[in-house]
Parts: C-alpha cells; structure tokens; sequence
C-alpha cells in the first residue's frame, strides 16, 4: 500500500519501449507524424532519429499516478513541459512525490528521465487516491 | 469573428469522436496500462461501469480529431515537419466510458516566439453526450525554423 503522505515518492514506474511502441501508439492514437515513424525523416529534420510521442510519455507518467492511487477516476489534473525527446530502447523512469495536500486531493511533483536527462521535469500532478491516510 | 483579425481566438468546427470499446483496448495495450477496467468489460461491469472505462490520457485519442483541424488549418498555417510538442495540461471530469460521444471544441489562445522557435498554444474542450465537461486541454506545440 502506497503512503500518500507530504514528501513521500509513489513507487517508480520503470519503462523500456521496444522499437515497435511508436507504430502502436500512432496506430491507437491517430498520430502518424513521420518523426516517430520514418528513421530517414526524423534525421532529415535534425532528430536523433525516430522519437517517442510526446503524449505516450505523457501517458506513461500518467499511468505512474493511477496505478498506486487506485484508478482511472483518481487522476484530476496533469501539466507537463517536454524537455527533450525521448528514444525507444532506453528505459524511462518515472519518479513522482507529493508536494501539496488538501484534504482528499493532493498535488504531486512528477519527472521522467532517459539516460540521465529529465524528459519531463516539474509535471504537476493533482489526483484524488481512493484511500487518504487521515 | 470578422475576417481580418487572425487566427487567435478563431474557434474551428468542432469535432465528434464516438468512443468504441476496441480502440480503449488498443490504447491501453499500447501505452501499457494493466487496469482491467480498460481492457475486461466484465471487470468495468463488476466496478458499476456500463463498458470498458478509458484511461485519463484517452483525451489524446478522443480531442485528436480536433487537434489535427487545429494542425492544419490553412489560416494557422503551422509547419508540420518541423512540430515538436513542447507542453501538454489536461484537465478531467467524470470518466469517458466505451459508447461516450464526445464533442471537442479548439482554439488557437497564443502564438509567442522565443530563440527563434514559435509556440502555439491551443485551447480546448471536450464534452460527452450529457454536456458534461470531461477534459479541457492546453496544447502548446513548438515550430523550429528550417536551416
């Protein structure tokens, strides 16, 4: 059972997307911009080569709340800045702690690093968890 | 709004997504969610629920259609290529359920520009077939220019 306490870190969310994730993704979301797709495009315009959707990574952080709090209906609010694109075949994690408590929601400062780079630095979580240490 | 005043605050056709049982199952296996509310209807049945529940970041998957009108909107006049998304805020109400149709409204709120990249921030709103708000969204994607 997760402590949903000021200061305490949910467990970490550890992540390998394999080289296929991008094709799934596009497929399921309906974002078949070439930089994720296509290796030759993304280097074409300056990428490293192909990269992972934004809003997967997005989905990953996401699911780094839902998870320990409870649910889908736990999750009110999320903010993220992408810092830098995020590669296939290197691991994510996704670390996240609670910074803010008012009564049943509490607020939560969440990060997702890739080979020591902050991809997603200082989201700002807010989720309601179905149980609530009094 | 007249002609002549831009696309800032324009707001574009809004867009209906008919949210399907099967494609909650293809984007929780994709994003690697293992909540069986997402992907065993019996398991959505037992927790009170009429069909399988859609994870938060399904807004993605249902305001697309409306983001897609906003990326290539002739008057907005973004250069795809060279998108990247900079910034993503969802908001959430209650809960979108397999058979939800949801209506998303967009607007472009800002254009800035800074280092030489331009930011687009869009605005937008998504409503299920009782009116009630389940997502609202800030978008902000980042143009680089081309060399």
């Amino acid at each position: 059972m997760t402590a949903f306490e000021l200061g305490s870190e949910l467990p970490t969310l550890r992540v390998t997307p394999d080289g296929e994730v991008m094709a799934r993704y596009a497929g399921a979301s309906g974002d078949f911009n070439p930089i994720h797709l296509d290796e030759e495009f993304a280097k074409s315009v300056g990428l490293p080569g192909r990269v992972l959707h934004g809003l997967y990574t997005m989905a990953l952080l996401a699911r780094a709340q839902t998870e320990p709090a409870g649910g889908p209906e736990t999750l009110k609010r999320l903010a993220v800045t992408f810092r830098g694109v995020a590669l296939p075949e290197h691991e994510i994690t996704i670390t996240s702690m609670v910074s803010e408590q008012h009564e049943g929601r509490l607020v939560l400062t969440a990060t997702a690093t890739q080979q020591g780079k902050a991809i997603i630095r200082n989201a700002t979580v807010e989720i309601e968890p179905r149980s609530v240490p009094a | 709004m007249s002609a002549g005043t831009g696309p800032i605050g324009r707001a574009l056709p809004p867009q209906h997504y008919t949210v399907e049982r099967e494609k909650i199952r293809e984007y929780a296996l994709a994003v690697g969610e293992t909540n069986p509310l997402h992907l065993e209807p019996d398991a959505a049945h037992a927790a009170g629920y009429d069909d399988l529940v859609a994870p938060p970041m399904f807004a993605a998957v249902y305001a697309g259609p409306a983001f897609a009108e906003a990326m290539f909107d002739p008057e907005i006049g973004i250069d795809f290529a060279m998108l990247v998304h900079g910034a993503q805020e969802f908001d959430w109400g209650p809960l979108v359920i397999a058979g939800d149709q949801i209506t998303t409204e967009i607007l472009l709120a800002a254009i800035n520009e800074r280092a030489g990249l331009k930011f687009y921030v869009f605005n937008s709103s998504s409503r299920n077939q009782r009116d009630e708000e389940v997502c609202r969204g800030i978008w902000t994607v980042i143009v680089r220019p081309r060399e």
